[in-house]
């Protein structure tokens, strides 16, 4: 980077000058790759400059010579904390551009799995606020839940982290019984990890001086700022894509949207706590709508989209028709139809949206994605403005500022 | 009275006249063009008026036309009224050769970022954006990479062509390497070390 960037050694008394911090790009409590370069008058901050794009990939650019399978990968990484989202939001856009119809089972699935990322985004979140308060424990409690929920992940789609799950129309495969296992499990124990995680912090006066009043924005300035998601209800605004474009049979539950009112840090702790309680919920009822339902519609997992989604391998191996399709899938020969569809799904920052135009090739003529924390990210030097160097810190984490998706 | 794509179209056309082309609703998302030198007094009339309130800028982005002369780059804004719940999406083309667009700083601090990064990838010049750099690509980098002359891959294999892809080769008018690239009026010309391969 260029020169300026460098520690700049206060010329004459240190008392009368102001100290300039690098904090990042390899800084312990940035949590990610980003470097802020603090402009410091003692302890408070008098200026704040942000440099992103450490870790980007161009992810925009390989889009255009990818088939729409291979773009799956590409979104797993860009908030890599919930990414089943992005995956089933890039699904949803596909399927919404290519005309397929989801079947209810296979929405209800989705919004289990999407659910439980919210969850696992979440408590990472909030317990690392605790842990950049100095309360470590809590980040230790919850963690084996996220665990929990990553072991799902990996009995519905094999892997954990960049999970790249479900295919256009559906799952690649049914939900086992260990899936079920599994989710009865967290159904059941979570909440009380929940209560207890709450009880660590919520009331905690040590946390709550620490929280209450650090970096504070107003409903109207974030939204200015394009803020979406848990900081924009922090903030007192209720938008959540969920509710204002359902996507996914949205519309067929019953939930709340928790809101603050000042924006600060102890606010965005409570939505997202509230949030949490809220997809446990919703967790419950579409387990429920899945256990009710009878007959073939009990076992469906896909939607019928032979062109895009892969016949099953035994077909594959006795029938031509199947494996025609198989490898013209694979290989990405089959042409999009020409169009242009903005597709957004609430993703753990708040509004994931895939602007895509296909001009009839086979892999978009232009994909662009909306990155919340790269929109939210910039008010950082407003939130922080006369603020403790210590409170930075702290209002960096519970922004859930995530590296990979700044950075595309 | 919930707004509808068709009383926003009737508001617009009332109030800009021909000025507004190309109405079109793919997938139920009003979308329009604007002529690039009103791009600002559409954004401000669409954020000012009492009944269309698009105070919120979702999104903002550039599309690379190259078979379009004289329009070649399109920037794309997706706004989003949150009181009424509609969206729309609105257009403004320039062309390379002049990519100047006034900015929407003012409007959306948002669109500080944003604006940055589509100057970073496609060099639209935001005349009047207060800190118009790159911001994910290096400040050395010379060019614009998502524009389409940039080719991903290495175009001297063979075992590689576009027509893989359901798509013919780029027209020769695309094909045009940095050196005769139409700078934007504030990019220093760097030497040309790092030209992509062609």
């Amino acid at each position: 980077m260029s020169v300026e960037h460098h520690v700049k050694l206060p010329e004459g008394s240190i008392e009368k000058t102001t100290t300039t911090l690098n904090l990042g790009p390899t800084h312990p409590a940035t949590h990610g790759v980003f470097q802020n370069i603090l402009e410091l008058d003692g302890e408070r901050i008098v200026s704040a400059e942000q440099t992103v794009g450490y870790i980007h990939r161009a992810f925009e650019k390989l889009a255009e010579r990818r088939p729409l399978y291979q773009i799956t990968t590409l979104t797993d990484r860009l908030n890599y904390c919930s990414s089943p989202i992005n995956n089933m939001g890039w699904h949803l856009t596909c399927e919404r551009l290519l005309g397929v119809k989801t079947p209810k089972r296979v929405d209800y699935l989705r919004v289990i799995i999407m659910e439980l990322s919210r969850i696992s985004d979440h408590l990472i979140c909030n317990s690392v606020v605790g842990v950049d308060s100095g309360a470590f424990t809590g980040f230790l409690y919850v963690m084996q839940y996220r665990e929990l929920i990553y072991e799902i992940y990996e009995e519905v789609c094999g892997s954990r982290l960049t999970t790249n799950m479900g295919r256009i129309g559906g799952f690649e495969r049914n939900f086992t019984n260990a899936v079920w296992e599994k989710l009865d499990k967290f159904l059941d124990e979570y909440p009380k990890v929940l209560k207890e995680f709450e009880n660590l912090f919520t009331r905690n006066r040590i946390f709550m001086e620490r929280t209450i009043g650090a970096g504070p924005i107003s409903g109207e300035r974030a939204l200015n700022y394009g803020f979406t998601g848990p900081n924009l209800r922090a903030a007192g605004v209720d938008y959540d894509v969920r509710v204002h474009t359902p996507y996914s049979s949205y519309e067929d539950f019953q939930f709340e949207i928790p809101v603050g009112t000042t924006g600060d840090c102890y606010d965005r702790f409570l939505v997202r706590n509230g949030e949490m309680w809220q997809s446990l919920s919703i967790i419950g009822q579409a387990y429920r709508k899945i256990k009710d339902m009878k007959g073939a519609e009990s076992e469906i997992y896909h939607a019928d989209a032979p062109s895009y989604y892969l016949p099953p391998k035994e077909d594959v191996y006795t029938k031509m028709e199947a494996l025609i399709w198989h490898f013209k899938i694979v290989m990405g020969e089959t042409d999009i139809p020409p169009g242009e569809v903005y597709q957004s799904v609430e993703g753990g920052n708040g509004e994931v949206g895939y602007y895509l135009i296909s001009d009839g090739g086979r892999t978009p003529y232009r994909l662009h994605f909306r990155r919340p924390c790269f929109i939210y990210y910039q008010a950082y030097s407003e939130l922080t403005k006369g603020a403790m160097l210590s409170d930075a810190i702290i209002v960096m984490s519970s922004l859930n500022l995530i590296a990979g998706e700044m950075d595309a | 009275m919930a707004l509808t794509n068709e009383t926003i179209k009737e508001r617009l056309i009332a109030k800009f006249g021909e000025q507004l082309t190309n109405f079109e609703e793919p997938y139920g998302l009003l979308t329009f063009e604007a002529p690039k030198e009103s791009n600002l007094k559409v954004l401000q009339y669409l954020f000012d008026d009492e009944e269309l309130r698009f105070q919120f800028l979702t999104d903002l982005t550039a599309v690379h036309y190259p078979n379009k002369p004289g329009r070649e780059l399109a920037v794309v804004y997706h706004l989003h009224n949150l009181m009424d719940n509609i969206r729309l999406r609105f257009k403004v083309f320039t062309a390379s050769a002049q990519p100047d667009i006034f900015t929407a700083t003012q409007l959306y601090s948002s669109a500080n970022w944003m604006e940055r990064e589509t100057y970073d990838f496609f060099g639209i010049n935001f005349v009047g954006h207060p800190n118009l750099k790159r911001i994910l690509n290096v400040d050395e980098m010379d060019y614009f990479p998502l524009r389409k002359e940039y080719p991903l891959e290495d175009q001297t294999r063979i075992d590689k062509d576009d027509a893989m892809f359901g798509r013919g080769p780029l027209p020769a008018a695309a094909q045009q390497g940095p050196s005769e690239s139409p700078m934007s009026p504030n990019q220093p010309e760097l030497p040309t070390s790092g030209a992509p391969v062609q």
